[in-house]
């Protein structure tokens, strides 16, 4: 689904990916897990289509289709979806007219309809129970005054409406407490599909003992140094990142 | 000008008390004295009168209805949105013969020249007391000039449950120079909403040159709006003075969306304690249009707040002047004034400058200005693209949201929906000058909610 080959990314001079590896097929969880300041946020804006990164070398291919190429938007159409770390606040937007232009304009792109208003706000209820969002949406704009978990929550929330074929949480977790992180962590479990994929971006191991990955990368300096199984951030947790510098 | 003002000044205005020839006299003697003003003046220095004032203009000394169908630019209403509404045409009161539902209980909405003959107290008590001339020579040239307007006077304790609406068109075959003077009475504990719309009915060159007084007794309320939708060729300059008594409420909100230059000059007197302002304005010009608000409070007196916010959204050359001045005097303590005036450069050629000042003479006071100027957010924009949208309509999104902030204050809510759907259109380059008062035209094909259709876009 996501194939990445020797991606080496920039910014203003500075290498900060060096060359990196990667292989997602569908149905799969992959935890990308490091130290501060490694890349790992770089990797998750540079597939999404972040500009301000300068791709040196490398390709991403998703779905046969060569991502570099590709505006942001298009992008988002093809599948990718990224929870932002740090999400922007957006006054003057409601998340409902965000989320109904989102929807639409990616149907737009694969040459369907709008979807009718009323089938719509029915798929907005249907998502927010299914993940245990009780808050009145509808009417708040987009990410305004909203608390660290309610910010995370709204993510999750676009990630179900618009039902991504890869779906990028960027530390997604930082600045959860327990129930909010629980919230966050079974609303992916139940988007979880044999046909969709996550790549799911922590400096903790504590998101995943909600979410199980299937394969755990280990991010240093811009490479991938180790891949394994779920033990390996088990291992991480007990060893600490000191183990891995020493070992880099 | 001065030549015509000698000869005509005899027959100028039957009307007129001694009184107010006088203060005819004295405010064309400023306007000899200062002339235009130009561009070496400090409150004008981004300002150029000199491109408009190239034309040969004519000034409309009668009326000059005879070739205007009135039916046709009166054609349609804004469904839902219903108004008693009042016109002038190039500066003169149009008489619809409608009446005001409540005129039974003293509530006059009438022509300035019939306010001289039917209200000469309230005219004698009112008229000309509010406004600057020095320092102004525009308000004195209307001073000087002014044959007529729109009177409007609410009793005491009388509370205005229709929206008075006073649409101001332009339509000329040959360009024309008009000095519309306004006076507005509100008694005490009265309360008035009034919406005033400056429209070009066609393309032509005009000059608008209007003055308006404006005096809110004590605990008087009122929600004032301007909505200015101008034809490129067009100058409008805008001098309103309001004057406040103790528990005053004023609300006024300047909404521009088209125009080739617009000068909004607020002057706010807080004469009365515990009198409250709220300020706001937004604008929208693109292409060679010139937007410039000039807002000056006087904080004259103890326990008053005043609330200032401009936002403005400049495309392609357009260029902007903000200038807010709060005068807070010596007694004027626990003053509360707050000044905010925030901007979006779409383009590398638009301009704003933007100047917010205080001058503050009392210690206790709480007092803030502040003054942006940006692009667009880049991180808002990949945000909203990182979901699908494309930039095109991410951008659209970020303006609409931007120009929300000012259109969410306007509390009624028919209103607020009519200027949110010609924000939208704006923004869409859908409005450009109609050829009709969009106000009160354009029929909506379908219910407007509060979000944007980008299917439409």
């Amino acid at each position: 689904m996501l194939s990445i080959k020797n991606l080496r990314v920039s910014i203003e001079g500075k290498e900060i990916l060096k060359g990196i590896n990667l292989e997602v097929r569908p149905g799969e969880v992959h935890a990308i897990m490091g130290p501060n300041g490694t890349g790992k946020s770089t990797l998750a804006a540079v597939i999404a289509g972040r500009d301000i990164f300068e791709v040196e070398e490398g390709e991403i291919v998703f779905n046969g289709k060569n991502l570099l190429e590709m505006p942001v938007e298009d992008r988002a159409s093809e599948g990718i979806f990224l929870s932002f770390q740090y999400p922007v606040e957006i006054p003057g937007v409601s998340i409902t007219n965000f989320m109904r232009t989102a929807v639409n304009e990616q149907r737009k792109y694969h040459g369907l309809d709008p979807m009718p208003a009323n089938e719509f706000l029915t798929k907005m209820e249907e998502k927010k129970r299914m993940l245990d969002i009780h808050a009145k949406l509808a009417n708040r704009s987009v990410n305004e005054g909203f608390s660290g978990g309610e910010k995370k929550k709204n993510e999750i929330f676009q990630l179900a409406m618009l039902e991504p074929t890869l779906a990028i949480l960027d530390e997604t977790d930082s600045g959860l407490d327990i129930d909010a992180l629980k919230v966050v962590a079974n609303g992916v479990n139940k988007l979880r599909r044999p046909d969709n994929a996550f790549l799911v971006i922590t400096h903790y191991q504590r998101l995943l003992e909600y979410i199980v990955p299937d394969i755990v990368h280990v991010l240093f300096d811009g490479r991938i140094v180790r891949s394994g199984g779920k033990e390996l951030a088990m291992e991480l947790e007990e060893k600490g990142y000191e183990w891995i510098r020493s070992e880099a | 000008m001065l030549k015509l003002f000698d000869e005509r000044i005899a027959t100028y205005a039957l009307s007129d008390s001694p009184e107010v020839i006088t203060g005819r006299r004295e405010a064309i003697a400023e306007f000899a004295r200062a002339g235009f003003p130009h561009t070496k003046l400090e409150k004008w220095r981004n300002t150029d009168l000199g491109r408009v004032l190239n034309n040969g203009f004519t000034f409309p000394l009668a009326p000059l209805a005879a070739d205007v169908d009135l039916e046709e630019i009166f054609r349609c209403e804004v469904p839902g949105f219903d108004t008693y509404m009042v016109a002038q045409l190039n500066g003169w009161f149009i008489e619809r013969g409608n009446k005001l539902a409540q005129a039974s209980q003293g509530v006059v909405v009438c022509s300035m020249e019939e306010a001289f003959e039917k209200h000469a107290d309230l005219i004698a008590v009112h008229y000309g007391k509010y406004t600057r001339v020095n320092n102004n020579s525009l308000s004195a040239l209307n001073t000087a000039l002014a044959r007529d307007g729109v009177f409007i006077y609410v009793p005491d304790n009388v509370e205005v449950n229709e929206i008075v609406q006073i649409v101001n068109l332009v339509q000329s075959a040959y360009p024309v120079f008009v000095q519309p003077r306004n006076l507005v009475i509100l008694g005490k504990n009265s309360s008035l909403r009034l919406v005033h719309c400056d429209d070009s009915v066609d393309d032509q060159v005009g000059f608008i040159n209007s003055v308006s007084e404006v005096v809110l007794s004590e605990n008087a309320r009122l929600d004032h709006y301007k909505l200015q939708n101008k034809n490129d060729r067009s100058a409008l300059i805008n001098n309103v003075f309001f004057h406040l008594e103790a528990g005053a409420n004023l609300s006024t909100n300047a909404i521009s969306l088209n125009g080739g230059l617009i000068r909004n000059e607020v002057y706010v007197r807080l004469n009365g304690r515990g009198s409250h302002a709220d300020i706001l304005g937004v604008y929208l010009m693109d292409r060679d249009q010139h937007i410039d608000n000039q807002v000056f409070v006087d904080h004259a007196v103890p326990d008053c707040t005043s609330n200032e916010l401009f936002k403005g959204i400049l495309d392609d050359q357009a260029s902007g002047v903000f200038n807010g001045h709060i005068l807070v005097r010596k007694d004027a303590q626990r003053t509360n004034a707050y000044q905010n005036n925030k901007n979006i450069l779409i383009s590398d050629k638009a301009v704003i400058d933007s100047k917010p000042f205080l001058e503050i003479y009392a210690d206790d006071v709480k007092c803030s200005h502040g003054a942006t100027v940006g692009q667009l957010d880049s991180e808002a924009m990949f945000y909203l693209r990182s979901r699908g949208i494309s930039a095109d309509n991410a951008r659209m999104l970020l303006m609409y949201a931007f120009a929300a902030e000012i259109v969410n204050k306007i509390s009624i809510p028919k209103l607020k929906l009519r200027i949110d759907d010609l924000v939208k259109k704006r923004l869409r380059g859908e409005l450009s000058i109609c050829d009709q008062c969009v106000l009160h035209c354009n029929s909506r094909e379908q219910k407007v909610s509060f979000e944007i259709d980008m299917s439409k876009i």
